[in-house]
């Protein structure tokens, strides 16, 4: 070739290329993902991320041994098999970035939907920016209320919300009855008296109500008190059936050990996660920590009875060394909650997308969530979530309830601290 | 409700009162010595549990045999920031005071959180685990040598002010430093021994504690609010009105917060340090 003509060759083959962009990026579907990459919830961000980036590659890669939507489908099939692409961004727990990223993701990245946060206050703001650019925004793993009673059109959440884990406490109380004969009947509620607690303790109270349960005390404590020797003796002196606690960590531990110093042996204590699902609360009580009953929103041995969480789990050991928990295994639920629903909209058109979803129809079999499915309602809100209840026995949190998914059978009464 | 649980609650409250009673101590010395706030004090009771806590994680060796050497070493840390810090603000405006106290606190939370993690830590298995039950109450045994050390503790500082020359030479210098001066007694070293004492009742507070309460970074912060509460309420300065503000502000937020509802318990004691200001503005035991 002569060396003089070179440069035309380039350019012409610049062109070619240039050309060639827009067809190359059709066969992408960008979906840009928001979580607390850094900041204080950075770790719990970091599992997020990699729990979705498993899921996305899983839908793009070829092993289709995985019963779940679109695994080992090489992309999705109906975009003539476009790969998967998710554009992470990071909110630093903050509200107001994650606003802004939402908006970055839309404008620049063009991304077809959005999914995140973790935490609430970010999701609610995050969805709003895609509310208003009429984006549909899919969140896996944040649990306020609120967020689905907004009447966005545009929003759409697979996890259970904090109303349904309460509601799943009494589910439970109910099962037993039905099924193992056991009539709890006085519950006292124990609970910090921020947003959290109250929340928690008001809607007890109106399930209570609606079961038929006494509520024979409620105890609002100031978190991180010095001392809960007052609110124990009044829990002691109402003598309930059954406990329904929600506390955080160092009230948790608190709280344990006074009931054991003054004594205090409810039938069952029922905790509303938090505090008493930190891994430092069993570290930290020891054995005393046994037979503590709490709500979860998911349990590595749900493995026993659904095989695809197992095989999950290995793949996401063989990366990162760590198994699912109900955080990640949420994030990965909803990347194929999403990409389920584009496949089947067979474009990225917002308006097809959004239309998609509201007809999404997963079954259980397909979930590595103890779920009854993906089904959302008219507020986007998935009507089959579902939680599970958790015992701690021998030092492990086991699935004891619904009972058809249980590792093990409750322990039910509490045994006395000094019989233990 | 029966006279039993009354009973029962009533002696709970006086347990933690003697508790809250040592830090207040601590506070109500340096204060009375130096008119300083301290706003690090509840940092200095951080660190006693830190101390407990690693003595137990690294060497098996319980909060109560190494309580010597956390008050020793708590001893030194306000001596030593006496000397660095301290004492260069002593004649300054009241707001570099609180600046420099304020700004310890926020550095030796900063610093636990840093080194040690923002994780919940706890001394395992204490050979104080247990109970004490009689008469048909019971009591953990933690809580029980816990106040029963803050008692001895604050017994020792009482007498080392009434009994010893040293502690004479203290006391003169909290009521008037330069005549205190003039009799040859060394300010300077007067003032590092108030910070090592109070700094080493926090922690000494802090070690007991430890035996049954979680350990984290801004712990502190737990209990400085009712520290500060009982030095306005003994009595600014005063030893002896730290210590029966303690059990009276115990007694009040247990047997209070039982009677009534929990979620006030602080205001109850928070309203019965309004009616002492108000009734006594010089506290308890205070010289107006």
């Amino acid at each position: 070739m002569n060396p003089s003509r070179r440069p035309t060759y380039l350019a012409a083959a610049l062109v070619a290329l240039g050309l060639c962009l827009p067809a190359a990026a059709q066969e992408e579907i960008k979906i840009g993902v928001i979580y607390p990459l850094t900041g204080a919830a950075a770790s719990t961000g970091l599992e997020l991320k990699n729990a979705a980036q498993l899921a996305a590659d899983l839908i793009n890669g070829t092993d289709r041994s995985l019963n779940l939507p679109l695994a080992g489908a090489g992309g999705l099939p109906k975009l003539k098999g476009a790969k998967l692409k998710l554009v992470f961004a990071d909110h630093q727990g903050s509200p107001q970035v994650g606003a802004t990223e939402a908006e970055r993701l839309i404008t620049q990245e063009k991304v077809a939907a959005l999914s995140g946060c973790y935490f609430s206050s970010v999701t609610t703001t995050a969805s709003q920016t895609a509310e208003r650019y009429g984006v549909p925004f899919l969140n896996g793993e944040s649990s306020s209320p609120q967020l689905t009673q907004r009447g966005f059109k545009w929003f759409f959440r697979t996890t259970p919300h904090d109303e349904l884990f309460v509601q799943n406490a009494f589910e439970f109380l109910r099962d037993l009855e039905k099924k193992k004969g056991l009539k709890p009947r006085r519950i006292a509620i124990l609970a910090e008296n921020t947003e959290f607690g109250t929340g928690a303790a008001k809607l007890q109270e109106k399930y209570a109500k609606e079961g038929g349960y006494e509520i024979v005390e409620k105890v609002l404590y100031p978190p991180k008190s010095t001392q809960l020797t007052s609110e124990v003796q009044k829990l002691k002196a109402a003598r309930p059936d059954i406990v329904m606690q929600s506390s955080y960590l160092g009230d948790a531990i608190l709280s344990m050990k006074t009931y054991k110093e003054l004594g205090f042996v409810p039938t069952a204590l029922v905790a509303n996660n938090a505090g008493f699902n930190d891994s430092e609360f069993l570290k930290t009580m020891g054995k005393d920590g046994d037979f503590v009953i709490s709500r979860e929103v998911w349990a590595l041995d749900l493995a026993a009875r659904k095989p695809v969480i197992a095989k999950a789990n290995e793949l996401l050991r063989a990366r990162h060394q760590v198994d699912f928990n109900g955080n990640s295994a949420r994030a990965f639920t909803a990347i194929f909650a999403l990409a389920e629903a584009i496949n089947r909209a067979g474009s990225t058109k917002p308006e097809d997308i959004q239309k998609a979803l509201r007809e999404t129809n997963i079954p259980a079999d397909q979930l590595i969530m103890p779920w009854g499915g993906i089904q959302f309602d008219e507020t986007g809100q998935n009507r089959k979530g579902a939680g599970i209840i958790i015992q701690v026995q021998g030092g492990q949190k086991v699935t004891v309830w619904p009972f058809d998914l249980a590792g093990k059978d409750v322990i039910w009464p509490f045994p006395s601290w000094d019989k233990r | 409700m029966t006279a039993q649980l009354l009973l029962q609650t009533l002696l709970s409250g006086i347990l933690i009162g003697l508790v809250y009673a040592l830090v207040a101590v601590g506070l109500t010395l340096i204060f009375g010595v130096m008119d300083i706030v301290n706003f690090a004090h509840g940092e200095f009771l951080m660190l006693g549990m830190y101390a407990a806590f690693w003595g137990f994680a690294l060497w098996k060796l319980d909060p109560l045999f190494t309580l010597p050497l956390t008050a020793l070493l708590l001893f030194a840390l306000g001596a030593a920031l006496y000397r660095l810090i301290i004492r260069r603000i002593t004649d300054a405006p009241m707001l570099s005071q609180i600046f420099a106290t304020f700004g310890l606190m926020i550095l030796f939370r900063g610093l636990a959180q840093y080194l040690w993690k923002p994780d919940f830590r706890s001394v395992g298995e204490s050979v104080v685990a247990g109970k004490v039950a009689f008469a048909g109450l019971q009591f953990g045994l933690p809580q029980v040598v816990a106040a029963l050390g803050a008692v001895l503790t604050t017994a020792a500082v009482w007498w080392f002010l009434r009994s010893t020359r040293l502690g004479a030479a203290l006391e003169a210098t909290a009521a008037d430093k330069e005549a205190a001066a003039l009799m040859g007694i060394d300010a300077q070293k007067m003032f590092a021994l108030a910070w090592g004492l109070g700094a080493a009742c926090a922690g000494v507070a802090g070690a007991l504690l430890s035996t049954y309460y979680p350990i984290f970074p801004e712990v502190g912060s737990t209990f400085i609010l009712v520290a500060f509460v009982l030095v306005a309420l003994g009595g600014f300065g005063s030893v002896a009105g730290a210590f029966w503000a303690g059990i009276l502000v115990g007694v009040v937020e247990v047997v209070g917060g039982f009677l009534w509802d929990p979620a006030y318990k602080m205001v109850l004691v928070l309203s019965l340090y309004l009616l002492v200001v108000w009734l006594r503005p010089q506290g308890l035991l205070g010289k107006a």
